[in-house]
């Protein structure tokens, strides 16, 4: 990610350190992640100490300080889908990816993160791939799912 | 669009709206909400656009796209105005004959109707399907009547009437007296009465003042806020404005989780719209108040749904709680008085300044007033957002509205409250919703979460699932919660794992009682609640994990064997080609038999094996018996025989 790109969304936000946590969002929610060069930058303009930065960057989820994978898996363990089976879709997950939730594989093909609710409770358990919602899985049926993601 | 400058030009403004309405032209609503979008209502709503395009009805037909019905279950909810016919789990094929049929030739489409379970009739109104009919709507039910997008038709429901009355009709004084008189009390978790809450603001020094809507909704299986900020953005605007002009406040603010796209987006867009309007902005419908609206995401962390963390968040900072000498209302954002309330509280302060305190108090119950939204999740038919009075028995929202328990299970518990609430066994269950009567039980209303859970769950694992959460979501400020919450974790996973050891229970017991006395915020001074109710109510279950290593709802990973009965077994092969780790041994004609060194206990074969056989079962507490002989394995099939 450029510094003129990360300038524009810093003047987005006024340039206000209060935007702090929005302007890592923005990053994050275009880039994937935070790279060290774009935290940097962000500290430089706002007049931020990068401490408080990496404070803010590993105390919120939504923030990754590594790249991530072509696909994010997310599993919602949510406790309606976790009464309804969400740790076991979990355990399939991880056999197939070979990865744990926060890990990305070595491929860079995906990411497994837990969430806790995506509000689609009828559906559960559900898992979202890239944004796109599998309801009602069973762990059987996540071999099918995968296999349609490069 | 020109400022709307008075109470007389609004009502001239909505007018204007209102004749250009033809209450009978037919209109097609179709349910946009997240959980509807998930189940593919965007594209259902493509396929109404395409097929009424082709029809060639698009100027005799509206189509509006609304937020959550609450009837999750069922989506996406297609309801056709002016006759409410609706129809449910609607994918776009069907579109097509709901034109044809239900729009041009006004014939209901019967196989799309809502059957009745229990008559097996076929229901065509709304208001007659017992999940609606036992519901009293009113903060939720106008999500099914507008377009979150147009605020022209949040005027015609009636919109910002109340913010003209309580600008230009009354004083400051009187809004808070007549919020203070219904007894409003916060809907997020605590249930502190909002009247209160504003006072202490208004009459604490400093000129700057702050309003806030809390809609960091983190409760995992509750999504009752996002549906209301997505369904009806601008209620909780107006709602926001009345409490702005009630403190003295002349800037708002919303945190609203990153997770909440369509929420984000709604509330971005009806702030802009009301801005237009003239209900936001610089001397507010003439009144001389000026107020402003500013959107914040979250990003990501359970504990700032705390009223001190969520403020610290929204200064750009981690957020951490702070001791509450002295509370937010006082010295808050910034150091100034804020008021903090939830998304619905906000979204019920309209309602009052129009109807009535008088009103307002008639619904509920001695000490909690109005409606409250729940959302009725886990091992429930009817999932979805129920809004009923203060007071409704439990009994009747899980087994009136929720439809009871699915696949003819037997109920177990619900669990309200969050994670910081408690689970509610059965021979409770005619106990009234409200903020005392669910403290009382061992259990809180808190956002309003309900968790239905059946004879399969393990109360331990419940018990543990929360601790999880929780160990998560601790801020780490404060020793109680950081390194007494991780100690109860451990050992509760230990007895679920089958490493439990006698005193295991009181050492659980003890390390609560000092979280609760000793933890800085409400996370970590109720994080035991999980653990003491379902102890309270499910002592039993926790014994037979410690003593005799047996989950008794057969739930617990690594208490449990998966086994087939050879009795029972057909050998179909279904469960051996599904299992993910080759653990069947099998070959056809031969009784299939696991492979306990290699099973992961995924589960699969239980889920696979036809229900005509069923063959696999689950042995938890005893030994599995030793697979049958080799020889003894072959199934000779009657056919064959022949």
């Amino acid at each position: 990610m450029d510094n003129d790109r990360i300038d524009q969304i810093i003047d987005k936000h006024h340039g206000e350190p209060s935007y702090l946590i929005q302007v890592l969002l923005d990053i994050q929610s275009e880039h994937h992640w935070l790279p060290r060069e774009a935290l940097e930058r962000v500290a430089e303009r706002l007049q931020v100490p990068l401490t408080r930065i990496q404070h803010i960057a590993t105390f919120y989820k939504a923030f990754s300080l590594v790249p991530k994978g072509r696909h994010e898996i997310h599993i919602c363990v949510g406790t309606a889908c976790h009464v309804r089976g969400a740790p076991r879709v979990l355990d399939a997950a991880e056999e197939l990816t070979g990865i744990k939730p926060g890990e990305t594989d070595l491929d860079l093909k995906f990411s497994l993160q837990t969430v806790n609710c995506l509000g689609c409770c009828a559906l559960g358990p559900v898992l979202e791939i890239d944004g796109k919602t599998h309801g009602k899985m069973s762990p059987g049926q996540m071999a099918d799912v995968l296999k349609n993601y490069e | 669009m020109s400022l709307i400058n008075s109470p007389a030009e609004l009502e001239e403004f909505r007018k204007n709206v209102l004749s250009k309405r033809d209450p009978n032209k037919p209109c097609i609503t179709l349910c946009s909400g997240s959980a509807c979008n998930a189940s593919g209502s965007l594209e259902v709503a493509a396929a109404i656009e395409e097929e009424i395009q082709k029809q060639g009805l698009s100027a005799d037909v509206d189509i509006r796209r609304t937020g959550c019905h609450g009837f999750c279950e069922r989506g996406p909810i297609v309801v056709i105005h002016p006759e409410e016919i609706c129809y449910f789990n609607i994918v776009p094929k069907d579109v097509p004959e709901i034109v044809s049929e239900t729009i041009k030739e006004k014939r209901v489409v019967e196989r799309l109707l809502y059957t009745d379970p229990s008559t097996n009739e076929k229901i065509i109104h709304e208001s007659e399907i017992p999940f609606y009919k036992y519901q009293e709507r009113i903060v939720f039910g106008f999500n099914s009547k507008i377009d979150p997008k147009n605020i022209e038709d949040y005027l015609a429901i009636g919109g910002y009437a109340a913010l003209a009355k309580a600008l230009t009709g009354m004083t400051a004084d009187q809004v808070l007296q007549e919020v203070k008189k219904a007894n409003l009390r916060g809907r997020g978790g605590g249930g502190f009465p909002a009247g209160n809450k504003w006072e202490g603001s208004r009459n604490a020094p400093g000129d700057i003042k702050y309003v806030i809507v809390n809609a960091d909704e983190g409760d995992p299986g509750a999504y009752m806020d996002r549906s209301v900020l997505e369904g009806n953005p601008h209620s909780v605007l107006e709602g926001l404005t009345i409490g702005a002009f009630a403190v003295g406040a002349h800037e708002g603010y919303i945190y609203v989780r990153q997770e909440y796209p369509l929420a984000v987006e709604n509330v971005h867009m009806a702030i802009k719209k009301a801005e237009e309007h003239g209900f936001l902005g610089k001397n507010i419908l003439g009144s001389g108040f000026d107020f402003k609206v500013i959107v914040h995401q979250g990003a990501g962390a359970f504990v700032c749904g705390e009223s001190t963390a969520l403020m610290t968040a929204l200064e750009g900072r981690a957020g951490e709680p702070r001791p509450k000498y002295v509370r937010s209302n006082v010295v808050g954002l910034w150091g100034r008085p804020s008021v903090l309330n939830n998304v619905e509280t906000w979204a019920n302060v309209p309602l009052i300044i129009n109807k009535g305190a008088d009103w307002f108090t008639q619904i509920g119950t001695e000490t909690s007033k109005g409606t409250k939204i729940f959302s009725l999740v886990g091992k429930i038919t009817n999932t979805g957002l129920v809004e009923v009075p203060m007071g409704t028995p439990l009994k009747d929202i899980i087994f009136k509205i929720g439809g009871g328990i699915p696949g003819g299970k037997k109920f177990k518990a619900v669990q309200t409250g969050g994670p910081s609430g408690g689970c509610i066994p059965e021979d409770q269950l005619d106990l009234p919703v409200g903020f005392d009567e669910l403290t009382a039980a061992g259990s809180m209303m808190g956002s309003g979460g309900m968790i239905v859970m059946d004879e399969d769950t393990c109360m331990v694992d419940v018990a543990r699932y929360f601790l999880d959460f929780l160990t998560d979501e601790s801020c780490g400020k404060c020793v109680p919660c950081r390194e007494g919450m991780r100690q109860m974790l451990k050992i509760l996973t230990n007895i679920t794992q089958g490493k439990g050891k006698e005193g295991d229970i009181e050492l659980l017991e003890q390390l609560s009682e000092t979280a609760i006395e000793a933890a800085l915020c409400a996370l970590g001074k109720s994080s035991p609640n999980p653990f003491l109710s379902t102890l309270k109510y499910f002592r039993e279950e926790y014994e037979a994990h410690v003593k005799e290593k047996r989950c008794p709802a057969l739930s617990c990973k690594e208490l449990i064997a998966f086994y087939i009965d050879p009795e029972k077994c057909k050998a179909c092969m279904t469960c051996a080609k599904k299992c993910p780790s080759n653990a069947i041994i099998s070959a056809k004609n031969q009784i299939h038999i696991v492979d306990q060194e290699k099973c992961t206990k995924c589960g699969t074969c239980f889920e696979v094996c036809p229900p005509k056989f069923r063959a696999v079962t689950k042995i938890s507490g005893e030994p599995v018996p030793p697979p049958i002989p080799e020889e003894a394995r072959t199934i000779v099939r009657e056919s064959k025989q022949k």
